[in-house]
């Protein structure tokens, strides 16, 4: 067990080395760059930009560049945004939270729901509920989330005037029952989708089990319905979703891009964008390589967990 | 059998029908046959003859999307009721109380028929708590006592093992042990020795033999193979295209079939004593076993039948004639062809 941690750790390390190494060259890649802003400024001479440059340090060789970052980032340093200055993990950290709201929110949401509407569908398979699950999946899946959330505001918010129609709290209001009002919308929107995708997934793992042999013991054996459910199907057929579950974690970071947007909410998905936006590299290195380490690290908790549940499944 | 006695099991009439594409298909037509308490009734045909879902059919376990629907009489007359019960007319929660408990069944594939997220050991102890409610400690204790019975080494430490710890065979003992928990009355075995190794097969059935004697239970032992039957069965029915076309004592059926169908399914048995030549071809039932949906017109065999007669065995299905010592057989000429010595399509070389 612990070998096995040290060598993911160690594969972790090598693959966190290449997305930073790659992120950093793409970035840097790109037409434009955080000089380009000031090119455009009345009175701005080359010497004043290339002052600038010596400042932030743009103008040593990429690669220093990438080794200066690298170094700093070993020790903890994330460096300061280019665009107010203030540290990078600061700003993560500030946006982080309302991310984790949200997309923790939304995945609870469609996770309990999803895995219900599955097995209902599966144990009744070609029912009225299982076809209506079918199509309202189908329906949740092909149609753009940005849609379904200028739809959303437009019913609930401009219509009906229920609910607030975006950002994550009303200004100078700063109770619970105000954030969970501002929360209803976007996690309505974004738990479509992902109730969609578990319930697909969840019907279908547990129609692989419906069939097993050891089904049919556990009912010779003259179990209850809901035993035999719970106990012997569903048991089963929730092991695979342990490994969906690690693959999602990492979007909780970034999934919410388009709700975010739309929505304005302050999360993970519009600081990403608007950092883009501003060529802010220090920001959206930091954000790639978080995302980095959430994908490693969901899928080192999945496999942690399958190892855990599933006898037949050795680490090695 | 005296009134007082009655069978164990006692099957009448028993019919399956499927309903596939809108339209329905019998499956088994009209099974009846008896075991009494400690007896043992094979139950042999090709593969899609019938048997595993007769079994099914007795446990009451065809699923509702199958869409199988069952007629007839399934008489359990268990040790500790007075009356025998119908399984096809009581409510699906009297079932659940009588399956595990006073009929149970083991299956093909001892692997695949233990479930392989839980320890052995829990997996034995369900039954036990669930139809005698049973604390969690007294039913592994009984768990412990009945991985003995079945002959596991060192029981105390496989309680805890997981199916895939465990051999084939040692798989197969935990099945029994599951299936024997409630000491049932009757067992259905469907091929239980098939998927495993000859030796550990010769152990299973000496295992199951052993059991029987000790609780006194009858067994409907289902198998395509006749090198099983005579070790384990009392009494063989033969069945073919959903229906039982033979039935009677093993030594006799075995010695001397009386329907064309038993002769030429136990000519196909490889045996020692009959290797002829080098290069000799092992006999074999031309043709195959037919489609359910489209089954030939009178006897089902009658188009592989080397004994068919146009215009008599495809006019009408042969009824299960009863002849002495509770011997029965479905076949038209079987008066013409029981002295007959050519009956045997291969003649003994003494």
């Amino acid at each position: 067990m612990g070998r096995y941690l040290i060598g993911r750790l160690g594969q972790s390390i090598i693959v966190l080395f290449l997305v930073s190494l790659i992120g950093f060259m793409i970035l840097n890649l790109a037409p434009g760059g955080p000089l380009s802003q000031f090119a455009l400024t009345p009175g701005m001479s080359q010497a004043d930009i290339q002052r600038i440059a010596a400042q932030m340090g743009l103008d040593r060789p990429l690669i220093i560049q990438y080794f200066d970052w690298l170094g700093r980032l070993l020790v903890g340093d994330w460096g300061d945004s280019f665009r107010d200055g203030r540290p990078v993990l600061e700003i993560i950290i500030e946006h982080l939270w309302a991310t984790l709201l949200l997309m923790g929110t939304s995945m609870a949401v469609s996770i309990v729901i999803g895995i219900g509407v599955g097995i209902a569908g599966a144990v009744r398979r070609y029912s009225v509920f299982d076809y209506l699950a079918t199509v309202g999946a189908m329906v949740a899946l092909s149609i753009p989330t940005f849609w379904f959330g200028l739809v959303a505001i437009y019913l609930f918010a401009l219509q009906l005037d229920w609910l607030p129609a975006g950002s994550m709290t009303t200004i100078g209001d700063g109770s619970v029952v105000d954030y969970l009002r501002h929360l209803i919308l976007p996690t309505l929107v974004l738990s479509l989708v992902n109730v969609a995708i578990w319930s697909r997934y969840m019907r279908a793992s547990t129609l692989e089990v419906l069939d097993q042999d050891f089904v049919r013991t556990a009912r010779a054996k003259g179990l209850s319905r809901y035993r035999v459910l719970v106990h012997h199907i569903v048991r089963n057929a929730l092991l695979p979703m342990i490994t969906l579950a690690g693959l999602q974690l990492p979007t909780i970071l970034g999934g919410a891009l388009v709700a975010e947007t739309v929505f304005t909410w302050p999360g993970m998905g519009r600081l990403f964008l608007d950092s883009i936006g501003y060529s802010d590299y220090p920001v959206v290195m930091g954000i790639l390589m978080l995302s980095a380490i959430f994908v490693l690290l969901g899928n080192l908790l999945a496999d942690l967990l399958v190892a855990i549940t599933d006898p037949r499944v050795r680490l090695a | 059998m005296t009134l007082s006695h009655p069978p164990a099991l006692a099957v009448r009439d028993l019919c399956v029908t499927f309903q596939r594409n809108g339209c329905e298909t019998r499956v088994i037509h009209d099974i009846d046959f008896e075991i009494a308490a400690g007896e043992t009734l094979a139950l042999v045909g090709e593969s899609g003859s019938g048997k595993s879902v007769t079994s099914m059919a007795l446990m009451r376990l065809l699923g509702r999307q199958s869409r199988a629907a069952v007629t007839g009489q399934v008489a359990l007359h268990a040790a500790t009721e007075r009356e025998p019960i119908d399984l096809l007319q009581i409510d699906d929660a009297r079932m659940r109380q009588l399956r595990g408990r006073r009929i149970a069944m083991i299956f093909q594939e001892p692997l695949t028929a233990l479930n392989p997220v839980h320890r052995v050991g829990d997996q034995i102890a369900e039954v036990v708590r669930f139809h005698s409610g049973s604390p969690r400690r007294q039913a592994r204790a009984q768990a412990l006592a009945l991985l003995e019975q079945v002959g596991i080494p060192e029981p105390s430490s496989r309680l805890d093992s997981y199916p895939h710890e465990l051999s084939g065979g040692m798989r197969q003992r935990v099945v029994i042990a599951m299936a024997l928990a409630m000491e049932p009355d009757v067992l259905i075995a469907d091929e239980p020795t098939t998927a495993l190794d000859v030796t550990v097969q010769a152990q299973i059935l000496t295992l199951l033999k052993t059991l029987q004697r000790d609780t006194g239970m009858a067994m409907l032992f289902i198998t395509h193979d006749f090198g099983v039957v005579s070790e384990v069965a009392d009494r063989v029915a033969v069945m073919y295209a959903g229906r039982i076309v033979e039935e009677g004592d093993v030594e006799a059926v075995l010695a001397r079939p009386l329907m064309p169908y038993t002769a030429g399914l136990l000519a196909s048995v490889p045996r020692l004593e009959r290797a002829g030549l080098p290069g000799e071809r092992l006999a074999t039932i031309a043709g195959r076993v037919p489609d359910p949906a489209s089954l030939p017109a009178g006897c089902s065999f009658q188009p592989r039948c080397t004994f068919a007669v146009p215009g008599t065995c495809d006019s009408a299905v042969p009824a299960l004639a009863s002849l002495k010592a509770g011997r029965r057989v479905r076949c038209t000429r079987a008066h013409e062809l029981i002295p007959a010595e050519e009956l045997s399509p291969c003649p003994q070389t003494s």
